[in-house]
């Protein structure tokens, strides 16, 4: 018998953190038990992007979200709204300025500013079935591109659909697979096309989202992608920590070669390909082109300089067809849907010339002090305060919005001033950030941008692979430099000498790892710069972080006596009686903050 | 599994239609089977397996079945309230699963009400 319900669970990377596995194998019992084992079916999806609020259950058609399900919450569910038909408002997702519930999935602001194209089929079908991709019209660009289009058609529109890569660069990729393609003919060497999937920036978690929500789509973008260039073999390289992604991608893997998707002839016609999974080890340069061809000949994973690019003489010194995972989920997309759809979306008319604009959309992790941590998907052009505020729901606690960072660690942190600058590859570059993968890590007024700083450049410094001296020697004595200011220890031109160094960073690195890592001391001083003099000229710490430059002081109009913060202090330093105002021994402070923590009253102050 | 073919892939893809409707919640026709503790007692799941299987055995892929609550009227149950769409909403009671058959084939499929077995035509005054 059909089924009348879907019960689709959400199982990303964020949502089995939190129990989803439990909570979905629970529904499915009570389910049983309840007698609608024939009737209801649950589905477990990819990441929903509503990370903040899960384990995510969404119940189809009545179209009823449910988020915090707990496997005890199971039988309520089962019994109440699947059996009886009375949703339970008690799970459904309440908006932080609202009182009431809001059931549907489509009411949710979070959800219905969003517009999916690479997330389309996020919580709609189990990416472990075949079955579901090919019925939401899967493989279909596959089959037009084998059955009516030649190579050059393919790559033809890709360049005219504007696509540019979503690793960071925003390289166009129709220009790169023609060049690979042009290589390939003129040397006679075959061609190989790549994955990365090598997803290294702090706080982004895009590619790992869609290859766990989708991964036939990034299969079917790379086997079109071959078929655009003329080769038989295929890589994805993977990190390492993303388990799940890795195993849902053999899993389509595998069900691609039994249904003659990958091997020979495929979809009966002449062409031959296949794809292999290679796992690195988590080196962040490893996501840089030629670190990451390296590592997958089986090399140290270091850069080298690229007069030459790899497009040209990348993998074992074949032309290589190297794509972010969100790029190649992309691509079957453009082939059905075409090349002018695809640049109606976003800023710019692309049709003529893809450096005139960025056309789709793009994925953004949205992380740090914001109220809803998750993923969305946006066209370009929106502006970052439509992005944090109308879908990201704004800053919590009442705390005021300072900066944002887009790019990762190597981005630049942008401030309110910016906020209502349109989101895409060149607007970005303009005032000093990036696009990167498209992490974006919110700030609140209590982030002190020279430790913001300093804590990304310990990053890149450490992730450095120490090949080029620019890098390796430059980050580190900006680190140095930067470890002094948050210390109290900074001196009168420090700030002009970060800058000099960053230059020459910047300037004469061999790869992108070291062009861009001093993005983030640039930014903060060009937008916060009198945050920098704080530090150095008045010894203070604005955000309150350098414990050096701060002091912890109970504000006694305030504090109600209620001894937390006193049994909680791991130095015993706090003084007070239940009932009366409370201080703290300034000298024996260690200022670890777990009074401010606990307190609830908001009495003690950090200045 | 042998290997597809574009002919295949057009077929799975018909074949899973259903499936994926009930999805992408773009329903012509939703039918609620009033599933209350009364509604239960009186035989509302064989309402609603008969329902499912005349669903199933027609090949329909936009209608959408969902369950409710008792509906308040206990004595007539069980009920079910047919609405296609932008049409207003006909309650059915003392339903069977045969009485189910029948109105799914002419209120659902064949869009016309089925006086003897309706109740009501409209949803109640809420605040």
């Amino acid at each position: 018998m059909a089924y009348r319900t879907h019960v689709m669970a959400c199982t990303g990377t964020g949502c089995v953190a939190s129990g989803s596995f439990e909570v979905s194998r629970a529904l499915e019992q009570e389910i049983a038990k309840a007698g609608l084992s024939s009737e209801v079916q649950v589905v477990r999806t990819g990441c929903q992007g509503f990370c903040a609020e899960g384990p995510i259950v969404v119940v189809q058609p009545d179209g009823v979200f449910y988020c915090g399900v707990k496997v005890k919450d199971a039988p309520l569910i089962a019994q109440e709204h699947l059996l009886k038909g009375r949703p339970v408002k008690r799970l459904m997702y309440t908006p932080p300025k609202e009182k009431a519930p809001v059931p549907a999935l489509r009411d949710i602001p979070f959800f219905a500013k969003q517009q999916l194209l690479v997330l389309r089929n996020r919580g709609l079908i189990d990416p472990e079935r075949i079955e579901d991709y090919v019925a939401v019209g899967g493989y279909t660009a596959l089959a037009k591109a084998l059955t009516e289009m030649t190579p050059a058609q393919i790559i033809e529109e890709i360049k005219r659909s504007g696509l540019r890569g979503r690793g960071g660069g925003g390289f166009p990729a129709g220009v790169k697979w023609e060049t690979c393609a042009h290589a390939a003919k003129e040397r006679g060497e075959e061609p190989v096309v790549i994955c990365n999937a090598d997803e290294g920036d702090p706080g982004a978690f895009m590619d790992r989202s869609i290859i766990e929500c989708d991964p036939h789509a990034v299969i079917e973008g790379m086997i079109i992608g071959a078929r655009a260039v003329g080769c038989r073999e295929g890589f994805i390289y993977i990190r390492h920590e993303y388990p799940i992604a890795r195993e849902r991608l053999e899993k389509a893997l595998a069900q691609c070669r039994e249904y003659g998707l990958l091997g020979r002839n495929i979809l009966g016609t002449d062409m031959r390909f296949d794809i292999r999974i290679v796992q690195g080890a988590g080196a962040f340069v490893c996501g840089e082109s030629t670190a990451l061809m390296a590592s997958l000949e089986g090399k140290v994973g270091e850069p080298r300089a690229k007069y030459i690019h790899t497009v040209e003489y990348g993998y074992k010194n074949r032309p290589s067809n190297l794509n972010n995972v969100e790029t190649w989920a992309n691509v079957p997309l453009i082939v059905n849907r075409g090349a002018k759809w695809f640049g109606s979306m976003g800023t710019g008319d692309v049709s003529e010339n893809p450096w005139n604009g960025s056309s789709g959309t793009k994925v953004f992790s949205l992380v740090g002090k914001i109220n809803n941590t998750g993923l969305v998907e946006v066209p370009m052009g929106l502006t970052l305060r439509e992005i944090i505020f109308d879908i990201g729901g704004g800053i919590p606690k009442g705390r005021r919005f300072k900066a944002v960072q887009t790019g990762g660690p190597s981005g630049g942190c942008l401030p309110d001033s910016l906020l209502d600058m349109p989101v895409d590859f060149d607007e970005l570059t303009k005032v000093g950030s990036m696009m990167g993968s498209g992490g974006m890590i919110v700030m609140d007024d209590a982030n002190c941008m020279v430790d913001v700083a300093r804590h990304f450049i310990k990053f890149l410094q450490e992730e450095s692979c120490g090949k080029c001296v620019p890098c390796r020697e430059g980050l580190r004595q900006m680190g140095n430099i930067l470890n002094r200011i948050c210390a109290g220890e900074g001196q009168e031109g420090d700030i002009q000498l970060l800058e000099e160094l960053a230059d020459t960073v910047v300037n004469i690195s061999l790869c992108a790892l070291g062009g861009s890592a001093p993005n983030p001391v640039l930014s903060t001083i060009k937008y916060f710069r009198p945050e920098y003099e704080a530090h150095i000229k008045d010894h203070k710490c604005p955000g309150g972080q350098c414990k050096n430059l701060v002091t912890f002081w109970i504000d006694p109009a305030k504090c109600n006596g209620c001894l937390r913060c006193k049994k909680d202090c791991p130095q015993d330093c706090i003084r007070g009686e239940l009932k009366q105002p409370h201080s703290i021994d300034l000298v024996a402070c260690i200022k670890c903050g777990s009074c401010e923590d606990v307190c609830n009253q908001d009495a003690v102050v950090v200045r | 599994m042998p290997k597809l073919t574009i002919q295949d892939l057009q077929r799975m893809r018909e074949q899973a239609k259903q499936t994926m409707n009930l999805r992408s919640q773009n329903a012509r026709a939703k039918v609620t089977v009033h599933m209350g503790t009364c509604g239960i007692s009186s035989g509302a799941r064989e309402v609603m397996a008969a329902l499912l299987a005349e669903i199933e055995g027609s090949g329909t892929t936009d209608v959408m079945v969902t369950t409710a609550g008792c509906a308040g009227l206990c004595s007539r149950e069980p009920m079910a309230t047919v609405e296609l769409l932008g049409e207003a909403p006909v309650k059915y009671v003392d339903l069977t699963p045969a009485k189910m058959r029948k109105l799914f084939h002419l209120h659902v499929l064949g869009k016309k009400v089925v006086v003897e077995y309706a109740l009501a035509v409209g949803s109640e005054t809420t605040a």
